[in-house]
């Protein structure tokens, strides 16, 4: 077992996401139980499903300064940046600590690959167009450099891909940075959108549902996609004493199969152990869950069975898939942002779309909305080929 | 601030170099016939090796040789898998698809598209639990990977494997990668000095203007082919006791400046 890591202050966070931009959108639709699904208007051959399209982003360009970053996936990086004072906010630690004593890890599954398969639909000659002959945003850290020239950071500076787990994993990279004291704070975070990889490809395992996407409901019908920005500032504990915690997290592999979880859940439990050791926690001190939960068949079998062999029924947990859809290499951040936001308001979001929950989940589910406190709040965050991770987030000590 | 590493494994694997045997004796100018013309990968199924990708078979031949040469246990090394690209001709087929059948794309291909499936391939085959990444810097890739890779054995005192990878670019993105040719290269790294330590590396981050490099033995055009190679090949040159010291980019203004300790 790992030895308990010094808790770290999450000392500014934001998310946006087809809820709408910025923490108060988002609290007030997950209070609301008001998702942000709608039928896709997006691939440009038809795909009948759901997506969690963010509204807006084709009329926000990069300023001009930023241009050669220009492409989706960065737009909504940037547009990301904006909400929650956040840019303000990394830009007074860049301020105290340095450029160079910031590290900055972000996570993502396709990146710009949406930019590449654009190029790819107007070829002349077989090369790509002109505006699109940018290297930079043909390759998966097209994000990562885009956020390090935007804020001028000298850091270290590294891409995260490891699916759907990218941006939950981000935060072990950076706490690790700290305590070895390379770097005295960290920009964590992740951003991906919807692209014809991800729409085609999940389809083509048939994991896309036709339908809104329910999460841990008996008639699931696979998942829908979706498309987020989210950004977390870490910092030591006594930088921001009110802030929120990372208390611990958890990494782990199933070593089963590329698409499909491990039948017991194998990986995910070693990822939540894992994290539940490095936070110093027993399983029935967790309040809350934000859980993987894809709405695909074996996911979300396997995952039910998990929380109910080892949380008690004071533990609550609950999937915000059927709010956003599975945002992909940004589903860990914006889903630590949930699992912020209800340690700072004091609510268990519902698990919308378990209209008729699947027999395979316990009591610890919370099917409506719940005001209650919470104080130690898990987030988890599975990807392809068997990568689990798990986060530990805790109120600032009294 | 620096970082103290101890090297217990090493491989590599490129058109012109089996593995880090080869590079030695092409340091020694007794440069050894070309391997094969797939990586052999013998650390996969034979199943699998038919169905998975040349950068797969890259990542899977170089990590198979750095944790034999360390007399580890696969299963028991956490490990980061970098590549700056991805694999470019699953992305170039994928693009291609998209643009004309994209109710056509291929499962297999779409899940063997993902960034970590050299990881997810490696951790299956050889039953590792332990904690896995997939990570890229783009040009940076070796040095982002290998400061990522380190630090996390040093934080969590484990061993970990580090594997990066890049196979040559295909279609439209061939130019825009500057890749060529497929490069690999895979080190054990460990926290602490034992019998298992081949080299002990110092591995201080300074910014990247202060960097230097001795300048390799290794022909140049091999760089020239692969980024990943032009970045690797240095710190190779020093395992193999050929140079004391070398530098690498590890980020956009961060450099890494890697000095030999001793070599056992």
């Amino acid at each position: 077992m790992p030895e308990t890591i010094t808790p770290l202050a999450v000392s500014a966070y934001t998310v946006t996401s087809a809820l709408g931009y910025g923490l108060a959108d988002h609290r007030r639709a997950l209070e609301a139980a008001r998702g942000g699904l709608r039928p896709n208007d997006f691939s440009e051959a038809p795909l009948a499903c759901w997506i969690g399209r963010v509204d807006g982003v084709e009329e926000a360009p990069l300023p001009a300064a930023l241009a050669a970053w220009e492409c989706r996936n960065n737009r909504l990086a940037w547009l990301g940046l904006q909400q929650d004072g956040f840019l303000a906010q990394a830009e007074a630690a860049i301020a105290r600590y340095g450029a160079a004593r910031i590290a900055l890890v972000l996570g993502t599954s396709t990146a710009s690959i949406g930019a590449t398969e654009e190029g790819y639909r107007r070829l002349h000659d077989g090369r790509m167009p002109a505006e699109l002959e940018r290297p930079a945003i043909h390759m998966p850290h097209s994000l990562t450099a885009f956020v390090a020239d935007a804020l001028g950071l000298q850091g270290p500076a590294l891409t995260v891909s490891t699916a759907c787990s990218s941006s939950a994993k981000v935060f072990a990279s950076a706490e690790r940075l700290i305590r070895l004291g390379l770097v005295d704070a960290a920009l964590v975070g992740g951003v991906d959108t919807l692209c014809g990889s991800v729409l085609f490809g999940f389809n083509s395992l048939e994991l896309v549902s036709p339908e809104r996407c329910r999460p841990f409901d008996r008639a699931r019908r696979g998942l829908s996609l979706g498309e987020a920005a989210g950004f977390a500032l870490l910092e030591r504990a006594e930088a921001a004493p009110q802030a929120p915690r990372l208390l611990g997290y958890g990494e782990a592999s199933d070593a089963h199969h590329m698409s499909t979880p491990h039948p017991e859940g194998l990986g995910a439990e070693l990822a939540l152990r894992d994290a539940l050791a490095r936070a110093g926690l027993d399983a029935a001190q967790v309040d809350y869950i934000n859980l993987h939960g894809t709405a695909s068949q074996k996911n979300d079998e396997v995952e039910a069975a998990l929380i109910g062999r080892i949380f008690p029924a004071s533990t609550r947990a609950s999937s915000t898939k059927g709010y956003t859809g599975h945002t992909l290499g940004a589903a860990g951040i914006v889903e630590a942002a949930f699992a912020l936001l209800a340690l700072e308001h004091g609510f268990v979001p519902g698990n919308l779309g378990g209209d008729e929950p699947d027999p395979t989940c316990g009591p610890q589910f919370a099917w409506q909305h719940e005001r209650r406190d919470v104080r130690i709040a898990l987030s988890n965050s599975f990807g392809f080929g068997g990568n689990n991770a798990c986060l530990a987030f805790g109120k600032a000590a009294a | 601030m620096s970082l103290r590493i101890h090297v217990e494994g090493i491989g590599v694997w490129s058109p012109q170099l089996a593995d880090f045997a080869a590079l030695r004796g092409w340091l020694d100018g007794t440069p050894p016939p070309a391997p094969t013309a797939k990586p052999p990968a013998a650390t996969l199924p034979a199943n699998e090796r038919r169905r998975a990708p040349e950068s797969v078979l890259l990542a899977i031949e170089v990590a198979g040789q750095a944790v034999a040469m360390s007399g580890r246990t696969a299963a028991e090394l956490a490990c980061v898998f970098g590549s700056a690209f991805g694999d470019l001709s699953i992305t170039d087929y994928m693009c291609e698809t998209l643009a004309h059948t994209p109710t056509e794309l291929s499962p297999t291909r779409f899940h063997n598209s993902v960034h970590n499936a050299p990881a997810g391939y490696w951790t299956i085959a050889t039953g590792c639990h332990a904690p896995s990444s997939a990570v890229c810097g783009w040009r940076d890739t070796v040095g982002a990977g290998l400061l990522e890779a380190a630090a996390l054995a040093l934080a969590d005192q484990r061993p970990v494997l580090f594997v990066c990878g890049d196979v040559a670019g295909a279609g439209p993105l061939l130019p825009l990668s500057g890749c060529t040719q497929a490069f690999g290269c895979a080190f054990v790294l460990a926290p602490e000095a034992s019998e298992r330590s081949v080299a002990t590396l110092s591995l201080e981050l300074v910014s990247r203007k202060e960097t230097n490099t001795e300048a390799s033995a290794l022909p140049a055009a091999w760089g020239e082919a692969n980024p990943m190679a032009s970045a690797a090949l240095p710190l190779l040159s020093v395992l193999a006791g050929r140079n004391r010291r070398c530098a690498m980019a590890a980020a956009g203004e961060l450099g890494l400046d890697i000095h030999r300790e001793n070599i056992a």
